[in-house]
């Protein structure tokens, strides 16, 4: 039973159709939003965990992108800019999954993103900006 | 006994031995401190973390014809920088932002870029844009200039730091119930968090409490090149309450430092935006401290659950100037990730880089160990606890 956490970009001329109804109507995919937006432009963006069988996975991912919904994994989308990192950790309170933490040894800042729900409240908050936001 | 000049002697020779401020506290456990003095030479400390009164001044040479732009208005990649010297002098300050920065008018501000981005790229080596407007003189006719700026064109090009290197610091907690952006960071409503910022067991002036060693004239790893402590810092307060250690137990001692821009690194002087707040400069900092006797080693030993500090409100008590602590920690508490204020779980956070303090520390040794980094004897002390110095606050006069 995967569960993933993906990110979708709806076209403009998708903004109005009820899509994700479908993956649990069609497809027995259950949901879980993370975030959701529609841009001044009336494109969409929302972040799933979605998880059901694999195959009604695989084949719900197939018809989001018959529907011409863009599909991108979340752990390309917050990423951490190592050059910039000072790994000082003033983001890891700020940090509501635990998805940034100190190694209590190295007292260096790990990134798990696969913890991360691309919330960025960690983007403006870094002293250097070095977690950025790639939507 | 050691003298600065034996430990140099040995410097020279490759003989000295030297560790990092975390190293000696083992050392010093497992031989005593007398052994331990007779053994190591030196110890080295690191920070790095960010310091607002920074800042650097250039000398740009003279234009054909020539401008004064003393008493003029200039500014660097849109960053204004002080003008008030003779012609050609400019002082730019590492909080100084574009006139254009929205600042906190859409709050809050983002802070993108200012005097700490401009020092960093210069640092980099890339060129930056000067404009300037002056007035006009006889000897210096020209008004306006326009150019692009290189460090290696840069007659001088100088980090001079009035107050950096804190001995010890607020950990800065909110009670108000909306979220605030401080200097300290980004703090949660009801004690969402708790920021501290320091290098705890390795910061400099937390080495060397009374200031036995460090004073004018030491030399020390500043921005990843060589420095010197120029003066003592500005709100240099020496006379704060102390533990039996010496530790002081709040923001005390500070020191300015000066150094040639030219040999320093990017890696170690990085612009910082502090959301809500403003623009400012991360300084990568190191001193080394000769280990002259027993009492010296038993100062640079000093761990982090042996250096207390206070817990300061930054809704009320801070910006209020009530003073006031909620209570005070440890390092090691600091460091374990969570601290406990009024019966409450707070996580915290650091402002100040530990691993790359760290790193400086031991980029420090490497240098002193191959001969390349000698000490220096102090010229002159820093104002010590003797000496009554302390820190005031404004006394407000009307304008009759």
């Amino acid at each position: 039973m995967p569960s993933q956490r993906i990110v979708l970009h709806f076209p403009h001329r998708l903004a109005d159709q009820p899509i994700v109804y479908k993956l649990v109507k069609d497809y027995n995919l259950k949901f879980n939003i993370l975030k959701a937006y529609i841009t001044p432009q009336e494109e969409g963006l929302m972040v799933l965990e979605l998880s059901g069988k694999e195959e009604d996975y695989n084949k719900g991912i197939e018809y989001l992108t018959s529907c011409g919904v863009k599909i991108q994994p979340l752990s390309q989308d917050i990423i951490r800019n190592e050059a910039k990192c000072t790994d000082c950790g003033v983001c890891v309170p700020i940090c509501p999954t635990g998805a940034l933490i100190v190694d209590p040894q190295t007292r260096k800042v790990h990134f798990y993103d696969n913890k991360c729900i691309a919330c960025e409240a960690c983007i403006k908050i870094c002293p250097t900006r070095a977690m950025e936001v790639h939507f | 006994m050691k003298t600065i000049k034996e430990i140099n002697e040995k410097i020279k020779k490759g003989e000295a031995v030297v560790v990092t401020a975390e190293e000696i506290i083992d050392i010093v456990e497992k031989k005593g401190p007398k052994k331990a003095a007779q053994e190591v030479d030196v110890v080295t400390t690191g920070t790095f973390g960010p310091m607002c009164s920074s800042g650097a001044y250039f000398n740009i040479g003279h234009s054909k014809p020539r401008i004064k732009l003393g008493g003029g208005v200039c500014k660097i990649n849109d960053v204004p920088a002080y003008c008030g010297f003779a012609a050609v002098d400019i002082y730019l300050g590492a909080t100084a932002l574009p006139d254009d920065d929205p600042r906190n008018k859409v709050f809050p501000g983002e802070f993108k870029y200012g005097g700490g981005h401009v020092i960093n790229e210069l640092v980099s080596g890339k060129d930056l844009r000067l404009e300037a407007v002056a007035y006009g003189t006889d000897c210096y006719p020209r008004k306006k200039l326009e150019t692009l700026i290189n460090i290696k064109d840069l007659n001088e090009a100088v980090l001079f730091n009035i107050r950096n290197c804190y001995q010890n610091y607020n950990v800065a907690v909110n009670l108000s119930d909306k979220t605030i952006y401080t200097y300290m960071g980004t703090l949660k409503p009801k004690l969402g968090n708790a920021n501290y910022c320091s290098a705890g067991q390795l910061s400099p002036l937390l080495n060397d409490p009374y200031y036995k060693t460090i004073g004018i004239g030491t030399k020390i790893f500043l921005g990843g090149g060589i420095g010197y402590v120029a003066w003592h810092g500005t709100q240099h307060n020496p006379v704060v309450k102390r533990k039996e250690n010496g530790v002081p137990e709040a923001p005390a001692g500070t020191i300015a430092v000066i150094g040639d821009l030219k040999q320093m690194s990017p890696e170690w002087l990085l612009g910082t935006s502090m959301l809500g707040y403003g623009v400012s400069l991360t300084v990568g900092i190191g001193v080394p401290i000769p280990i002259l006797d027993e009492e010296i080693v038993r100062y640079t030993a000093v761990k982090d659950e042996e250096i207390y500090t206070q817990i300061v409100d930054y809704s009320s008590s801070y910006p209020q100037m009530v003073g006031g602590s909620l209570g005070e920690v440890n390092y090691s508490q600091l460091k374990s990730g969570k601290i406990i204020i009024s019966g409450k779980e707070v996580p915290t956070g650091n402002l100040s880089s530990y691993s790359k303090a760290r790193e400086i520390a031991e980029a420090l040794k490497s240098w002193i160990k191959k001969g390349e980094f000698l000490l220096t004897e102090p010229v002159a002390s820093l104002p010590l606890v003797e000496s009554g110095y302390t820190f005031r606050p404004l006394k407000e006069r009307p304008l009759t």
